[in-house]
């Protein structure tokens, strides 16, 4: 009872926050739906039974990939105006997009009446259902896709190298610390101790 | 507690809720009176620092001082600012003061007392420490206000730095106790150092990392000498500058809340949570709960005085320790660490 309850509950509240991220006038509000929809994704993800996926969904998308948009979003400089003007021209774009979201839709769902979909099982683990989560990925990600799960960080190395490559250049205007040097200074090096003799102006 | 309201002749799943929300309720509420009460403690502190008295006039020794705070906020008015984000503005304090009692669900006071006894606590406190940032972020935003936003931009890039190190810091302890759990990893440093020594810490593999994820926990609550969120001298008050009344005391609350959290995972992680410091029989028959209170209180303490002695980090220094220091020597220490373990054959 409680299941079902929850299940309707995350997933209207799911349906309705990820139709709010379209019809949100501002984009900033558009965010802050996304992120109670990837935070009710979550909540269905525990719900049939994938807590570490759950959990992952929070951390990599809310805790980061989210404040990331926010951060960049709420620095814009927003005009409405501007904003809605593009819309008959990229009528013609959007609408081949929404055809073939439809399409994989369809498709999809026709799949999944077409029969039962048969999932992988790990090499030589057979009691899958009473490992916890965490070890039953980690034991399928380390044997059996080890070399998708390698070339996956591969390629998220190389789109960092790249971000690096493009963003970073030497800054004329800005001031570095060396902060050996200034971890080196001591008291002594910087000031001094004079026995001012009353009435007499100071050396600078 | 499911099972002792089924006997009182409830159904299993108004049984489950009932105790759920029982839960709830029993670690809320000593929860605020601790926060007021360490805010009281705190001031008290610092006063001892400076040499100073603190606060001494609302009852005994002042100790009603945080009681007589709230009181005064709760009667004041609630200021919105017209320019401001009407509905964003006053869900900010509500989503700080929220997130920061979530994160209690799963640490362990007792040996199987936790409210949620889950599989993967250890990431369900970083997902959910990760959450404290909106709280912030949209205060900034919402206030449509300068100094604010600077806050809240500077709470985003320091949150996400020190969350990188703390989560490596995180899968060494992890490694070592071979669970998410929070029980678990509490249950594996029982006579960890010499077989009676029940604390992580004192592994000296594990120490330095120790250190590190205390200094990482002062600049993931933002508390001194981190603070550059609400740095007086620079950005007025930071995000809190255009709230007052309720709304400015749920963050003050929930930022206290955090900082008790930090302390409680400090315990947890690293000096053996509700354990008793050796391993040795008699010292059991203390409840654990009293156990993790001091670890807390003695955590607490080293926040207090660190900040009531370490003067504020320039913002570029800040960043600079997050990801030129700690996040090199976590990272090199996750190899070490299971470097080691799989060395010593510690997975059978």
């Amino acid at each position: 009872m409680i299941q079902v309850i929850s299940f309707y509950l995350f997933a209207s509240i799911l349906i309705a926050s990820a139709a709010m991220v379209i019809f949100a006038r501002n984009p900033v509000h558009s965010v802050l739906w996304l992120i109670v929809a990837f935070f009710n994704a979550a909540g269905l993800m525990v719900l049939i039974g994938a807590e570490f996926i759950a959990m992952l969904l929070v951390i990599v998308y809310v805790g980061a990939v989210a404040v990331l948009f926010l951060f960049v979003v709420m620095m814009l400089d927003i005009d409405f105006a501007e904003l809605r003007a593009g819309f008959i021209k990229n009528v013609p774009l959007g609408l081949l997009l929404a055809v073939v979201l439809v399409s994989e839709l369809v498709l999809g769902i026709g799949a999944y009446r077409a029969g039962e979909v048969k999932l992988g099982v790990p090499d030589g683990a057979a009691a899958v259902t009473e490992m916890p989560n965490t070890e039953a990925i980690g034991a399928l990600l380390y044997s059996k896709y080890i070399f998708l799960f390698e070339s996956a960080g591969l390629i998220l190395l190389v789109a960092m190298v790249g971000a690096i490559v493009l963003t970073h250049r030497k800054s004329h205007s800005a001031k570095a610390q060396n902060i050996t040097s200034q971890n080196m200074r001591r008291p002594q090096d910087a000031t001094r101790n004079v026995n001012q003799p009353v009435g007499q102006g100071v050396e600078l | 507690m499911t099972s002792f309201f089924q006997n009182l002749g409830m159904s299993y799943e108004a049984a489950w809720f009932t105790a759920t929300l029982a839960g709830i309720l029993l670690i809320a509420f000593p929860l605020m009176l601790t926060v007021a009460l360490i805010i009281y403690s705190e001031r008290k502190l610092w006063a001892a620092f400076a040499l100073r008295k603190g606060p001494n006039v609302v009852g005994p020794f002042g100790i009603l001082q945080s009681f007589a705070d709230g009181l005064k906020v709760f009667l004041q008015e609630t200021i919105i600012p017209s320019a401001s984000n009407r509905g964003l503005f006053l869900i900010a304090p509500i989503i700080t003061f929220t997130v920061a009692l979530m994160a209690w669900a799963v640490i362990p006071f007792d040996a199987g007392v936790v409210l949620s006894d889950i599989n993967v606590g250890l990431l369900y406190i970083l997902a959910i420490s990760s959450l404290g940032v909106y709280g912030i972020i949209i205060s900034g935003w919402a206030s449509n206000s300068k100094y604010p936003f600077y806050s809240s931009m500077r709470a985003a890039a320091q949150m996400i730095s020190y969350e990188v190190s703390i989560g490596f810091i995180l899968i060494c302890v992890v490694l070592w106790a071979g669970t998410f759990n929070m029980g678990g990893i509490i249950e594996g440093q029982k006579g960890h150092i010499f077989g009676f020594i029940n604390a992580y810490a004192l592994n000296p593999l594990l120490f330095p990392i120790a250190v590190m994820f205390l200094i990482s926990a002062m600049a993931e609550t933002a508390r001194a000498p981190f603070d550059l969120t609400e740095a007086e001298s620079e950005i007025v008050a930071g995000y809190q500058t255009e709230y007052s009344s309720m709304a400015f005391a749920l963050f003050w609350l929930g930022e206290y809340a955090n900082v008790l959290l930090m302390c409680a995972l400090n315990a947890i992680l690293f000096w053996g949570g509700y354990l008793p410091p050796v391993d040795w029989a008699p010292l059991y028959a203390v409840p654990g709960i009293i156990w993790l209170f001091a670890k807390i209180l003695l955590m607490f303490f080293i926040f207090a005085w660190v900040k009531a002695t370490v003067p504020r980090y320039r913002y570029d220094q800040l960043m600079r320790l997050g990801w030129k220091v700690f996040l090199p020597i976590s990272l090199f220490w996750v190899f070490l660490v299971s470097g080691y373990l799989m060395w010593t054959g510690h997975f059978g």
